[in-house]
């Protein structure tokens, strides 16, 4: 029995002890890919507008469709509830508001990390298995610099962007189902919400959220396939952990964030 | 993939990001009304402001006005100052009247001004005050007067004042 | 300035506490073609990580054209590297570059010479491999003895003095194999170089290098011309040259006893 406890504590101490430790390897992996990003900033700028094809105009269909069924929704959903208190014309505050603050950012990043976020591990962790990182490396380039900043720059520029789009499609999803669908007043509907939209609260601070969602993400999927054991099974467990822990991250980032951006 | 093509679409998604970012700002958010232009500040006192926030619409006739600067404690007359942010482009007569209205049962307050006969103009350099304000109607208040007019069993009282509130 | 442009001084390395080199001594005079042999897992890819420094030795020194290899800074250690060209197990050709752009890319990332020059040496790379045809490819339209051609068009890029190969056959038809030697001959004659082969495909090797080391238990065994070691009577030397199943080298991996490991399974 007391062999059995033992046993347990130790296994819950050394998952622990792991997790730590890779916390402590993902955080000094960032801290390079930063320093890195200074070697020579003409080829990064080459490289990441290349990566942003891949991140950003790639995961673009998914984000867009995605955004224009999010909006309708809200807007069904939203007009059944309000009209009951007589406030119908307030659906397009309702479908505004939670896209630009919530949905927006944190759909865009979970669409995102199982979009781009798992393409990112599986490329750079087969790049590992393969050896082409090694090979890189004893050609005299450094892989952080040459492979890792590039992806991570063109992840954390396409983030705030493909939320700001998410947003704007949600709303005139939530315009096409509340003004021609359901007849509300198309001038209400409009001078409502941007009576209630507040520019730096709501907005800017939804650009924010979806920025350090960008971060996150996007270390999360390089520092996954970086990292992943160079086997096959290695880079599927790796891109699992991808999607798991980058949506972990968004929704206690989020948690975070919003407490922090309601209390100042 | 050709790589002129691929710049082409990278620079078509940043453009179209941006695109949607200004829409954003202008069309669902705020930031073109909130564009007051030239604002000239007053300031008036409210015995009890309810709910009323800081950038809260300021309203006259219905149509925006200006925006509610700052709410602050007055330690010496134990009330409310607000400092009140209105378009040069709109004067108001001395003896504006200002109350705090909340549109709808449930929703946002503000403030409303309503336009006396002074001849004179509120001064634009910041020492405006308005004289005359109403507190925002606080609706336990309300139900407070309410059931203690009903204990007393006037049965006329309750009714007035629920008109009164509406 | 010594004649050997890779010296292995007393050389110790290990995983934790496995240790996989206890004393190395070895030495790869400049113009030779040296193999490194040894049965797998003894270790042999590990030193070629050991002298282009992507390792670190617990012991001993690696000296690369007079410069200790763990020594060095890291813009140090990349400007050894720059004299080094290597050909991995199996090419490790980037794959979302072209074949074109494979063999461009030490150039592009370490010269800053016009696209037309760089057009013509990744031709002429090509053309020494055989390959000038196939530029437009992608990597994953390439058999396995192409990529390692394009890889090694690769490594030579920037006229390496050090070309090493590790495990240059492995998975290779004979006639690719073939093609395969004469190019590891022929590039280091024409560039003057030095090349390090790591391999365990004893027939091909014997046939075209300088110089053997027989890498067993973190040591070095043995070590001799081809024909001073086809002719060794060392009991190692025998089993390996010959393919003998136990030896020396034992077939099985370090194990209790079989007898009592069968008992213990059934009494659990």
């Amino acid at each position: 029995m007391l062999k059995r406890t033992t046993e347990t504590l130790r296994g819950i101490g050394h998952r622990f002890i792991n997790r730590i430790w890779r916390l402590g390897t993902a955080a000094r992996f960032f801290w390079r890919i930063l320093r890195r990003s200074t070697d020579k900033p003409m080829r990064l700028i080459k490289l990441t507008v290349h990566e942003m094809y891949a991140t950003g105009v790639l995961s673009l269909v998914i984000i867009l469709v995605s955004a224009l069924f999010v909006g309708m929704v809200l807007g069904l959903q939203g007009y059944n509830t309000l009209q009951r208190y007589g406030s119908a014309d307030a659906v397009g505050v309702l479908v505004a508001l939670s896209l630009v603050r919530e949905l927006g950012p944190v759909v865009t990043a979970l669409l995102f990390a199982g979009r781009a976020g798992t393409a990112i591990t599986a490329e750079i962790g087969l790049m590992k298995t393969t050896e082409q990182l090694s090979a890189m490396e004893m050609m005299a380039v450094n892989p952080i610099a040459r492979v890792i900043a590039p992806r991570f720059w063109a992840g954390v520029i396409s983030m705030p962007l493909l939320a700001a789009m998410f947003s704007m499609v949600g709303v005139l999803g939530g315009y096409l189902v509340a003004v021609p669908l359901l007849g509300i007043d198309a001038g209400s509907f409009w001078s409502q919400m941007q009576t209630s939209v507040d520019f730096r609260v709501d907005i800017v601070n939804g650009v924010i959220k979806s920025f350090v969602f960008g971060v996150a993400c996007t270390i999360i999927a390089l520092f996954e396939g970086y990292d992943a054991p160079p086997t096959a099974e290695g880079v599927s467990r790796a891109t699992t952990r991808t999607v798991v822990n980058s949506s972990l991250a968004v929704l206690g980032l989020d948690f975070a964030l919003t407490s922090f951006m309601i209390s100042v | 993939m050709d790589r002129t093509t691929m710049d082409l679409w990278v620079g078509l998604f940043v453009a179209a990001g941006i695109v949607a970012l200004i829409g954003l700002a202008m069309k669902v958010g705020n930031l073109t009304s909130d564009h007051l232009g030239d604002t000239y500040t007053v300031s008036a006192h409210f015995d009890d402001i309810g709910g009323l926030k800081p950038r809260a619409p300021i309203k006259s006739a219905g149509v925006v006005v200006g925006r509610v600067d700052s709410i602050q404690f007055d330690s010496k007359r134990y009330d409310a100052v607000v400092k009140l942010k209105i378009d040069k482009s709109y004067k108001f007569p001395k003896d504006t009247f200002a109350s705090i209205n909340t549109s709808g049962l449930l929703g946002e307050q503000y403030v409303t001004l309503e336009a006396g006969g002074d001849t004179e103009m509120l001064e634009e350099d910041g020492k405006g005050k308005i004289e005359h304000t109403q507190p925002a109607l606080v609706l336990e208040k309300l139900i407070g007067q309410f059931v203690s007019s009903k204990a007393e069993g006037d049965s006329s009282t309750p009714q007035n004042t629920m008109e009164d509130a509406q | 300035m010594t004649d050997n442009i890779v010296e292995i001084n007393n050389l110790s390395f290990g995983y934790g506490h496995r240790h996989l080199h206890k004393g190395v001594n070895m030495k790869f005079p400049r113009g030779k073609v040296v193999a490194i042999m040894g049965g797998s897992g003894s270790g042999k890819t590990t030193l070629l990580r050991l002298i282009g420094g992507q390792l670190r030795p617990t012991h001993g020194e690696v000296k690369v054209d007079g410069k200790v290899v763990h020594k060095q800074d890291r813009a140090g250690i990349y400007a050894l590297r720059r004299k080094m060209g290597m050909l991995f197990q199996f090419g490790a050709l980037f794959t979302d570059l072209s074949v074109y752009d494979n063999v461009a890319f030490p150039m592009r990332e370490h010269t800053n010479l016009p696209e037309s020059m760089i057009r013509d040496l990744v031709l002429m790379k090509l053309n020494a491999v055989g390959l000038r045809g196939a530029c437009n490819l992608m990597p994953s339209e390439l058999s396995g003895g192409m990529s390692r051609r394009i890889a090694l068009a690769r490594a030579i890029a920037l006229d390496p003095a050090i070309i090493m190969y590790d495990e240059p056959f492995a998975g290779l038809d004979p006639i690719s194999m073939g093609v395969i030697v004469n190019l590891i001959r022929n590039l280091n004659d024409v560039l003057g170089a030095t090349s390090i082969v790591v391999t365990h495909d004893i027939h091909e090797t014997f046939s075209f290098v300088d110089y053997v080391y027989f890498v067993a238990d973190g040591v070095v065994a043995a070590e001799g011309t081809p024909d001073e070691l086809r002719a060794s009577k060392l009991p190692f030397v025998h089993q390996f040259v010959h393919g003998d199943v136990d030896g020396p080298v034992p077939f099985h991996y370090n194990a209790p006893d079989y007898r009592q490991d069968l008992m213990r399974a059934t009494r659990a």
